[in-house]
């Protein structure tokens, strides 16, 4: 039964041996393939490197599946084609997101220097060189920090309440309502806060940005704390119990120094997603070129809005794009460096228990 | 349609640790060879080098010669996934495709030779049920989840998955330990009917068990934990648990250890 | 497990218990004891971390209900039809604005950013799973991960001076040889159009879903994988076989989590776009807007009036990426039932 099926994926009945193309088959057909590519463009007076990529890449395909199919059978091809469009998909991302690393990196490092870094745009134009980002590195900070001072316990706690209480309907709506605000658009926190101002009829000041960006942190930290606390095993806590210490003093005691390090990476991975946050900082905070220390009164700025403004209110001026970038690098370094210290607390403080 | 086996000098790795240690012997075709042996000796290990699935276990790595009727699955050029084909394989926790229905589970392996035509298909599809004495109690719900059977049922769903491409040997690891006593007798009285058409090499746990479905015992041991496994022996069955040339073997057979 | 006698005491002890009707649990815990948790410590506790809760709940719907009135402020005095009107006046006396412009430019740019996002993260997901050489597996998935944290104003940035002059060279192309369908007409403007932004949100939207793609095919029972290849298939039938139909479902919700975040985007979509209150057959015409873009570029210039007007777009917003997560979450519920059915 087996040899009519193998017979007709080409393979001579009752041997292992399939024909296979040579090792170097595929490099050959690339290297063909891109030579191919640049000729019929070069012919046909094509101009852009788009053009003969694709059909580059075309070439390769088709070639690859037909002279696979003709020696190793279809499914060789098919497989073939397979491996090959996922190593083309693969190269494909890389190639946006290397160009934005690098492009980054390249343009910010122009101005990035301790001039930047500590001093403000106050007596600067927007299309002016000079001037820095102290006032939006110490807005962002200042916003952010009285976000996590809010947002953080709030999600523990609720985290806690979920995994050690949590039973019933008001967990479950908890539970549910948390994945629901993951969901929400940043902007749209932004808008909420933005009604309450409009109702209390107040100016834009960075708190309020911090209060949008704590709804934003929230369900965050929730759910990365829910899975740390899940990761605790039930013994520890029944061994806890059994000693006659109370819930409260078990969860505090014991459940919670268990799963710090994970609560701490949840955390400094929130808290580096909302530091990247621009749009609700926009609504509530505006912007403000000058130093303003006081979240509680009067806008102030903010690194991410600070790229954005640079960008879009100096009518091209490449001073002002060299600011965007160093301060996009400044940011980027920012957001990595927590992610990294995040990962390595995670893996340093990984699980002692239940391995 | 079944082949011999015959191996020399088999030697597999994991990475730099070394697993099984220079084994040779020859599988008599149309016939159960059984092996035995303490856990960690490497009985399952050799089980997947004859048909090269144990390189697919990352740091997997074999020396050595696997003759399958002259040809050796280890020679320059053999396709593994040709080799798989010819040596079909159940595994110790029956894994049906869990998103297919029982008809495309039997079928899988046939779709993927390129059969298409519906008639064929049924036709080898009930046949191999049938072979896995499973016909009667699926025909019904063909396009039910392969999922929703039971595990012994499941088991013997994996074994018609295995036959429907007419492999020449039927390798099975560990088939019934995650059975009930009931569905293992039913998937060794299947075994007992397989051996008419192919060459069946089983890894067992369960002493009874070899005694019963195996007409040869192989018996692996390992000199101490971290050592490679050795073969120690094989020979008819009936001579291994009755009269066996080397003590390590009695001591195992009779309890003394292990 | 084991906790929960101890924990339905405790939630039914502590004072107040608003939302729970539940009955007395029939377990055997006597009364004396049941008291312990009443102690003060406990009952502050659970008081606070039922109080967080309560706080978040509270905070969703404070988000419903204030969107909500500040919507129905402005709707109620817009003069134009509030879906349909092709304009954003909130200025004059006779204020006339509608969303369908935003409407369709949020659903275009978001299919777009999915239809070239899907299938790349699949296939990277796979890459890093089954087909990259085994040393280089984590450290890509690392950078990938890294990658899915770079904030989306950098990305805004990289695409408006980065992405737009290169989208030329494509423009043209496409023109060329599409043009004809209309869809791919181009008349030279500068490429600040919704192709240009669905690629940049694709881009964007890329690490995230093949992250959790990389995830569910990790998750992939080794039996499953065994199976096939024991069937003598090849790589590709590995994957078609055993890992596709097992990550379906994760694939999917992962990308309405990416869509979810695609519908959302405000700053990347603002510095890209050149918006205008228009409907483009051409997805090469710059033009059109989004919801979250429109927010952006209006803010700053607009009265309270205007600024009620907007808010009533970002509730439509808001009930669309509520309606993507749920449908992401009834799958996800879904597959959890089936994989537990299944093992």
């Amino acid at each position: 039964m087996s040899h009519t099926a193998t017979a007709t994926a080409a393979t001579p009945p009752g041997s292992l041996r399939g024909a296979r193309l040579p090792q170097w088959a595929p490099y050959a057909v690339a290297a063909g393939s891109v030579a191919a590519g640049l000729g019929i463009s070069a012919a046909a007076g094509l101009h852009s490197s788009v053009q003969w990529a694709l059909i580059a890449a075309v070439l390769y395909v088709v070639a690859t599946y037909g002279l696979s199919a003709r020696v190793e059978g279809r499914r060789q091809a098919e497989d073939r084609v397979a491996t090959s469009f996922v190593w083309v998909a693969f190269l494909l991302a890389v190639v946006p997101l290397a160009s934005l690393v690098w492009a980054t990196v390249k343009r910010g490092v122009k101005v990035l220097d301790g001039y930047f870094l500590t001093h403000s745009m106050g007596v600067v134009g927007d299309a002016e060189p000079g001037g820095g980002i102290y006032h939006a590195v110490l807005g962002s900070l200042e916003q952010v920090g009285l976000a996590t001072v809010i947002g953080a316990p709030i999600g523990v706690l609720t985290a806690i309440y979920l995994v050690e209480y949590g039973r019933g309907r008001l967990a479950r709506a908890v539970t549910f309502f948390v994945d629901v605000m993951t969901g929400i658009p940043s902007i749209v926190a932004g808008l909420f806060v933005l009604s309450l101002m409009l109702m209390l009829d107040m100016q834009p000041f960075g708190f309020a940005g911090s209060l949008a960006l704590a709804i934003l942190m929230m369900p965050v930290v929730v759910r990365s704390t829910e899975e740390m606390l899940k990761l605790v095993p039930d013994e520890l806590r029944e061994a806890s119990l059994a000693l006659g210490v109370p819930k409260w003093r078990t969860v505090l005691k014991v459940v919670l120094p268990t799963s710090v390090g994970g609560i701490t990476t949840g955390v400094m991975l929130a808290v580096a997603r909302i530091t990247g946050e621009t749009a609700p900082v926009m609504l509530l905070v505006f912007g403000n070129p000058f130093i303003n220390a006081n979240p509680f009164e009067g806008a102030q700025a903010s690194l991410p809005l600070y790229i954005y403004q640079q960008y879009a209110q100096s009518a091209g001026s490449p001073y002002a794009y060299d600011r965007a970038w160093a301060a996009s690098l400044t940011l980027i370094a920012f957001v990595m460096i927590l992610n990294l210290v995040a990962r390595g607390i995670a893996r340093w403080k990984a699980p002692k228990t239940g391995r | 349609m079944a082949k011999r086996i015959d191996v020399s000098g088999l030697t597999a790795y994991y990475g730099t640790h070394k697993a099984i240690d220079d084994i040779s012997m020859t599988i008599e075709p149309r016939s159960v060879t059984a092996f035995i042996g303490p856990s960690g000796c490497g009985k399952s290990t050799f089980l997947r080098t004859l048909n090269r699935m144990h390189e697919v276990t990352p740091g997997g790595r074999v020396e050595g010669k696997v003759l399958l009727d002259d040809e050796d699955l280890y020679g320059p050029g053999v396709d593994p996934v040709s080799v798989r084909r010819e040596v079909g394989m159940v595994f110790q926790r029956p894994n049906p495709f869990p998103t297919m229905s029982i008809f495309d589970n039997v079928a899988a392996g046939l779709r993927l030779n390129g059969m298409r035509r519906k008639s064929e298909l049924d036709d080898i599809v009930e046949k191999s049920l049938r072979g896995a004495n499973l016909w009667n109690e699926v025909k019904d719900r063909l396009n039910r989840p392969g999922s929703g059977l039971s595990g012994g049922q499941q088991q013997r769903l994996c074994i018609a998955r295995a036959i429907a491409v007419e492999p020449d040997v039927l390798l099975m690891d560990e088939p019934c330990s995650a059975l009930d006593p009931i569905s293992t007798l039913a998937v060794e009285d299947l075994i007992g009917e397989l051996k008419e058409r192919f060459t069946i090499v089983i890894v067992t746990h369960n002493m009874q068990q070899a005694a019963r479905v195996s007409d040869r015992t192989a018996f692996f041991n390992l000199a101490a934990v971290g050592q490679p496994g050795r073969l120690v022996e094989i020979d008819d069955t009936e001579r291994i648990f009755s009269n066996p040339s080397v003590q390590a073997t009695e001591d195992y057979i009779s309890g003394r250890f292990g | 497990m084991d906790t929960d006698t101890s924990t339905q005491t405790d939630d039914n002890a502590a004072p107040p218990p608003p939302p729970q009707p539940q009955p007395q649990p029939s377990t055997t815990t006597p009364k004396r004891l049941a008291r312990g948790a009443t102690r003060p410590g406990d009952r502050i506790f659970l008081a606070l971390t039922r109080g967080s809760g309560i706080l978040l709940l509270l905070v969703m719907a404070a988000i419903a209900l204030f969107l909500s009135y500040r919507a129905s402020l402005a709707i109620s005095d817009d003069h134009g039809n509030f879906l349909t009107t092709f304009e954003w006046d909130t200025r004059g006396t006779e204020p006339r604005f509608g969303i369908a412009v935003l409407a369709v430019g949020t659903v275009v740019s978001a299919v777009i950013a999915m239809a070239l996002a899907v299938p790349v993260a699949v296939a990277i997901a796979l890459f890093l799973t089954h087909y990259a050489p085994r040393r280089l597996r984590g450290p890509i998935a690392y950078v990938i991960d890294l990658l899915a944290a770079v904030p989306s104003i950098v990305y805004g940035l990289w695409g408006a001076l980065i992405l737009v002059p290169h989208m030329n060279g494509l423009f043209g192309w496409l023109d060329d040889y599409l043009g004809w369908t209309g869809i791919f007409s181009w008349d030279e403007g500068a490429p600040r159009a919704m192709l240009t932004v669905g690629i940049l949100l694709a881009i964007m939207i890329l690490p995230i879903i093949t992250n959790v793609s990389r995830e569910v095919f990790r998750q992939v029972p080794r039996m499953h994988e065994e199976a096939a290849l024991a069937l003598g298939a090849t790589r590709w039938e590995v994957v078609r076989l055993a890992v596709l139909p097992f990550g379906r479902s994760g694939v999917i919700s992962a990308s309405m989590l990416g869509l979810g975040r695609a519908l959302g985007e405000t700053m990347a979509v603002a510095t890209v776009l050149s918006p205008d209150f228009d409907l483009h057959a051409s997805l090469l015409d710059p033009g059109g807007g989004t919801f979250a873009q429109n927010i952006a570029a209006k803010f700053s210039e607009a009265d309270v009036f205007g600024r009620d007007a907007l808010i009533a777009s970002g509730l439509v917003l808001f009930v669309i990426t509520l309606l993507v997560n749920g449908a992401a979450r009834l799958i996800i519920a879904r597959r959890k039932e089936y994989s537990g059915a299944a093992a």
